[in-house]
């Protein structure tokens, strides 16, 4: 893990007269796993945003596989960065299948058939994520949680090695969340994707991390281990709350709960 | 039934539209006129010289407007969002209105001052709504609908002023062209009319793969790697000069952009490298039946295709709306 996949130097945005995020600088090793954390309005998603080229920071500097973002063409990127944004509430009138063939765009030509691999990588997205039940039904009739699950084989499919996630298990239950949670697992451990996802979950999608980043007024408030992030204090200091830790979470960790006013 | 078996029947249509519907009319003609071109007989002269450049006419504008309005469908996001919607056919409207009333001569490489007038009219509502797009790029299709019809209401002041102030020729012609028709159309307009909606249609076919990732949403269209803003910017303007030029040749018919895209987005489903094509073949064919309509539907007087397209594109709009709500509280 040595080698860094993704690097921010000093990186600032101003949206108008805004400053949404300033000087926050992070590295993301090879096939690492990146929790980011931290209250609303802390700059999370435009963090994710920048990392995709989505959106152009102010200052600073981004390195993809040790290239400057800004070096990289939109299909090139493509075919190295895969975003998942929060689910959008429009219409999706696409097949599951027909919306994670979408992901092959950066791949193929403009009228081009699907070629074996893209057809093999477009199967094995929908296997890896369990669409490939679904794969007839239209998006539009999906739960929230087959609807995330078909997002990210979508993101798969493009075959990039990093992929960014803004809130993968916001709006699932909890058996859905189980299953993203586990198919993230999966990913980073097997298929060695790198991965960074914005979240609220401290219990499960920070305790699988190798690290966590808590940004706090659009700067960095605590980078370290999910073991070195769990005290009441730390957590107190980003989230301007008080919280208890109880014993017995996921992979030894304690459980966070936020506490209230008598308890 | 299989999608390439349903294209079959598209392209029956659009081949049944185009050869036997220009049969009908005030003089029923033999099918035997179909193997006489260039022929001498009346029925031959009538079929090959007026009623196929007229069915010529319609499915050409029948076909770019149908595709106008499935590209600005994926690129606002919204069923409800055509080049109609969003001002075109009154800014064009205003063109010819202003150039009536005030006796302009706008003659073009033998374009006419009407189709002239209607063409700048309509690049110049286009013009504004780009530029609320451009200014305020965070605006929804919702916003931006609204501010179509908003338009619409202010161009329509306009007309209804120069009209109101016109002498009664004019006015009667401001009228007539808003009711939108294809009875002054002969083999001129086919050819002033074909290079454009080509010209359109190539571009727009060419990006068929980033139409379906546009109508997904722009930041997972980037995200997959389309240069969202100038992918846009390219098919807005193409769609616009396309839709402008049917506009000019065959007045405002309404309602055929809204429709076509959807109808076959029954048929055939979303995926625009099937859509398009298929939008292509219907809203050709549709129009050229709405136009045998209004040929004999009042015989011996021939109604504006307008007013059979607004006819039946109206309810079709209110259908749109409340199916849109019916999904919307169950989804």
């Amino acid at each position: 893990m040595s080698e860094s996949m993704v690097t921010v130097e000093d990186l600032s945005v101003r949206i108008g007269e805004a400053e949404i995020l300033h000087g926050v600088s992070l590295t993301v090793g090879r096939g690492a796993f990146l929790t980011v954390i931290g209250p609303n309005g802390a700059g999370k998603s435009t963090l994710l945003r920048c990392l995709d080229g989505l959106l152009q920071p102010s200052s600073g500097r981004i390195l993809i596989d040790g290239r400057s973002l800004s070096e990289y063409g939109r299909r090139e990127l493509a075919r190295t960065v895969s975003y998942v944004p929060q689910p959008d509430a429009g219409p999706l009138d696409y097949t599951v299948r027909s919306f994670v063939e979408m992901g092959r765009f950066p791949h193929i030509g403009a009228w081009a058939a699907l070629s074996e691999a893209d057809s093999a990588a477009v199967n094995n997205a929908m296997e890896v994520t369990e669409v490939a039940d679904l794969a007839e039904r239209s998006m539009s009739s999906l739960s929230g949680g087959e609807k995330q699950r078909a997002s990210i084989a979508a993101a798969l499919a493009q075959g990039g090695s990093i992929l960014l996630l803004d809130e993968p298990t916001s709006f699932l239950d909890y058996r859905h969340q189980v299953q993203v949670l586990d198919l993230l697992d999966r990913l980073h451990n097997e298929n060695g994707l790198t991965v960074v996802a914005v979240t609220h979950d401290l219990n499960s999608t920070v305790a699988s991390s190798d690290e966590v980043i808590a940004l706090k007024d659009g700067g960095v408030a605590f980078r370290g281990r999910p073991s070195e992030l769990l005290h009441a204090e730390i957590l107190s200091d980003i989230y301007s709350a008080d919280f208890r830790l109880i014993n017995g979470g996921h992979r030894g960790l304690p459980m966070v709960l936020p506490a209230r006013n008598g308890s | 039934m299989k999608i390439p078996l349903r294209f079959a029947v598209l392209g029956g249509l659009a081949v049944l539209a185009l050869a036997i519907l220009p049969l009908v009319g005030r003089q029923a003609l033999p099918l035997s006129v179909l193997l006489d071109f260039g022929g001498n007989e009346s029925s031959a002269i009538i079929f090959w010289q007026i009623r196929v450049p007229r069915a010529l006419a319609a499915f050409i504008g029948g076909a770019g407007l149908a595709l106008g309005g499935a590209v600005f469908q994926a690129i606002f996001r919204n069923p409800l969002a055509t080049p109609y919607t969003l001002g075109v056919a009154s800014g064009a409207s205003l063109g010819v209105a202003l150039a009536s009333r005030f006796g302009l001569s706008l003659v073009v490489v033998g374009l006419s001052t009407t189709s002239v007038a209607a063409f700048a009219g309509a690049m110049v509502a286009v013009g504004v709504v780009w530029m609320l797009t451009r200014l305020r790029p965070e605006l929804s299709s919702t916003t931006l609908l609204l501010a179509g019809v908003a338009m619409n209401f202010f161009f329509s002041s306009v007309i209804l002023f120069a009209q109101y102030t016109a002498s009664l020729g004019d006015s009667y012609r401001i009228v007539r062209w808003l009711m939108g028709g294809l009875g002054g159309v002969d083999m001129g307009t086919v050819l002033h009319m074909a290079p454009v909606v080509a010209l359109g249609a190539t571009v727009v076919l060419w990006n068929a793969r980033k139409l379906d990732l546009l109508a997904t949403g722009t930041e997972i269209a980037a995200s997959r790697g389309v240069a969202v803003a100038p992918t846009r910017a390219v098919l807005f303007l193409a769609t616009s000069v396309m839709v402008g030029g049917v506009v000019a040749a065959c007045g405002p018919v309404g309602f055929v952009g809204m429709m076509a895209p959807h109808i076959c987005r029954l048929l055939v489903g979303s995926n625009h490298r099937v859509l398009l094509p298929a939008s292509i073949l219907f809203g050709g064919a549709f129009l050229v039946l709405c136009d045998t309509a209004a040929r004999v539907v009042i015989f011996p007087a021939e109604l504006p295709v307008g007013v059979i397209t607004a006819f039946l594109g109206a309810p079709f709009f209110l259908w749109l709306l409340v199916r849109r709500v019916g999904v919307a509280r169950i989804g």
